[in-house]
């Protein structure tokens, strides 16, 4: 990555050549351009990161850390190398703190039931927030009902922003692990990370953050946020989907247990006792998914060939383009109006329901996301059903944009 | 009328219209026409599951037909509903049970609709015919 691009640096990005690089933006939707901009739920892909699974199946399609022969020493390069990519990605102390997983959901899970068995007792408690995507709450939950612990809530405002008054009072003796998220994948706020860590870590509680819509937008670096956890999904970062990476500190991946047992996590059994392996592959049992680990290195490639703050400015500016041109529509109203804002655009339009909106923008070629998106505690908080969700990534543009705004119009005149 | 009959009407009905957005305004339109459920109906028991939209729905069995209300909290839901309800409301038991739905794939409906609403739909046609078959058995049981 280029050394800090400090962002005053206006660097004009040609996004038609962006654009080219992914073959389905070129599709039609009922005879229209498509205009997709669902890209919280997922990113499309460029060609580098198709072409990687395919080279992987057609050329070297083997499995990895096993085998002595030729192809199978080129899969585990590969893949192995893909680790590395993450690593310098998210500034990671070391490779063997990057732990493979399917993605965010999977690795937090790794973390509640890992963590949640070695550290909770009775009368414990875990901290999150009322922006919480479920992925971030059901595991906890779950393995808080396991325990015998439960959870507290960092409660949200109406503008969408942690209330970060209570945090101190809430993190108490009992508290075991602070997890919250980055950037709501709802309502776009971008949470004060690097102070919730410091708070937490004054009481010295471990946080986990869930960098699932930050990691394709921000620049992240561990060291410097002194995370204890994060993860991510490859899926929202121009990867392939089911794959995405656990970050965790040396120091506490050694000190929980292994989260499945098989393949690859362990150095020797006999029926008496298994020995388990060392990180990172303690905790990457079974064969894992190595064309989207390799994939998900190319994605990782792509994003770097841009730079993560260009991208950051770019979607910065687009950003505030989209913010502006939705005010001009009268019956609008943004859910979520936090002053730190990325990526995730919600919004209602009079008193149409989300899903009459979604359907006829979808008709018009255009793809935004509606419904609840995971995070119901939040549309309970704002008494609402749901609401229609624009998010953004590097290849949209403002004329897409523009196209909404219209799309959204047409909507309105067809449901009044 | 008869099932078939009205089923008929709407997808001639729906043959005057050539985009899309003439379609939905039809439906919106319908949507807003659909007598509405009596409030008190609307409860927990009376929503449809599998509609990512709320979907209530309420029978009554007078004079040896079933009469359905419903309503929806989404407007093109709420249309698809009302052509349901207009195709199978006032029929007897025994001709819903049997009934035969083809208006949905014939006036193109089908493969515009987003797979939610399809399985919202075919969730709301499940239930009808749950009420039908269990006022059949009722009445052959009286018979």
């Amino acid at each position: 990555m280029p050394a800090n691009l400090s962002l005053e640096t206006s660097i004009q990005l040609d996004i038609q050549k962006i654009r080219a690089d992914f073959p389905i933006l070129q599709t039609q939707v009922y005879g229209k351009p498509l205009v997709y901009l669902d890209n919280a739920a997922t990113t499309q892909k460029p060609k580098l990161v198709l072409d990687a699974i395919q080279d992987y199946y057609t050329q070297y399609n083997s499995n990895v850390h096993r085998g002595v022969h030729f192809l199978s020493q080129k899969a585990t390069a590969a893949y192995e190398d893909a680790r590395k990519k993450v690593t310098a990605f998210i500034n990671a102390k070391h490779a063997h703190e990057v732990i493979f997983t399917r993605g965010t959901t999977d690795g937090i899970n790794l973390v509640a039931s890992s963590f949640g068995r070695k550290f909770l007792e009775k009368g414990d408690s875990i901290v999150i927030s009322a922006i919480e995507h479920h992925s971030n709450i059901v595991p906890w939950q779950m393995i808080c009902e396991e325990r015998g612990a439960s959870i507290k809530v960092i409660p949200v405002n109406e503008k969408g922003e942690l209330v970060l008054d209570t945090l101190d009072e809430l993190l108490d003796d009992k508290v075991k692990l602070v997890a919250v998220t980055y950037i709501s994948n709802t309502l776009g706020t971008i949470n004060p990370v690097k102070e919730i860590v410091a708070r937490a870590h004054q009481q010295n509680i471990p946080v986990l953050v869930d960098a699932a819509q930050a990691a394709p937008h921000l620049p992240l670096d561990v060291q410097d946020l002194d995370v204890d956890f994060m993860a991510f999904s490859a899926h929202k970062m121009y990867g392939p989907t089911g794959f995405g990476a656990l970050y965790g500190k040396e120091e506490w991946l050694n000190q929980i247990p292994p989260y499945q047992g098989g393949g690859d996590m362990i150095k020797s059994v006999s029926f008496k006792k298994t020995t388990y392996n060392e990180l990172p592959l303690k905790f990457e049992a079974g064969t894992p998914s190595i064309a989207e680990g390799i994939a998900f290195g190319a994605a990782i490639d792509y994003i770097n060939s841009i730079g993560l703050p260009n991208i950051q400015e770019a979607e910065s500016q687009l950003y505030a383009y989209a913010v502006d041109a939705l005010s001009t529509i009268e019956e609008l109203r943004f859910i979520g109006e936090a002053h730190n804002r990325a990526a995730s655009i919600s919004f209602l339009v009079g008193d149409a329901h989300p899903f009459d909106i979604g359907e006829i923008l979808d008709k018009q070629g255009i793809a935004v996301r509606t419904g609840h998106h995971c995070t119901e505690p939040i549309m309970q908080y704002f008494n609402i059903p749901g609401t229609v969700r624009a998010s953004i990534a590097i290849y949209n543009t403002t004329e897409e944009i523009d196209k909404l705004v219209t799309g959204i119009k047409k909507a309105v005149t067809l449901l009044s | 009328m008869t099932i078939d009959e009205r089923q008929d009407q709407i997808i001639e009905d729906f043959a005057l219209f050539d985009d899309w957005m003439d379609k939905y305004e039809y439906i919106i339109q319908l949507g807003k026409e659909l007598p509405i459920i009596d409030e008190k109906y609307k409860t927990e028991e009376n929503i449809i599951k599998g509609c990512q939209s709320k979907v209530w729905l309420h029978a009554d069995y007078e004079g040896g037909k079933l009469i359905f209300t419903a309503d929806s909290d989404a407007i093109i839901t709420k249309g698809l509903v009302s052509m349901v309800v207009q195709v199978l409301s006032g029929q007897t038991p025994q001709d819903i049970v049997k009934a035969n739905l083809y208006f949905m794939n014939e006036i193109g409906l089908q493969n515009h609709l987003s797979p939610t609403r399809s399985n919202g739909l075919l969730a709301m046609l499940k239930q009808i015919k749950l009420y039908a078959l269990a006022y059949q058995t009722q009445t052959m049981n009286a018979s």
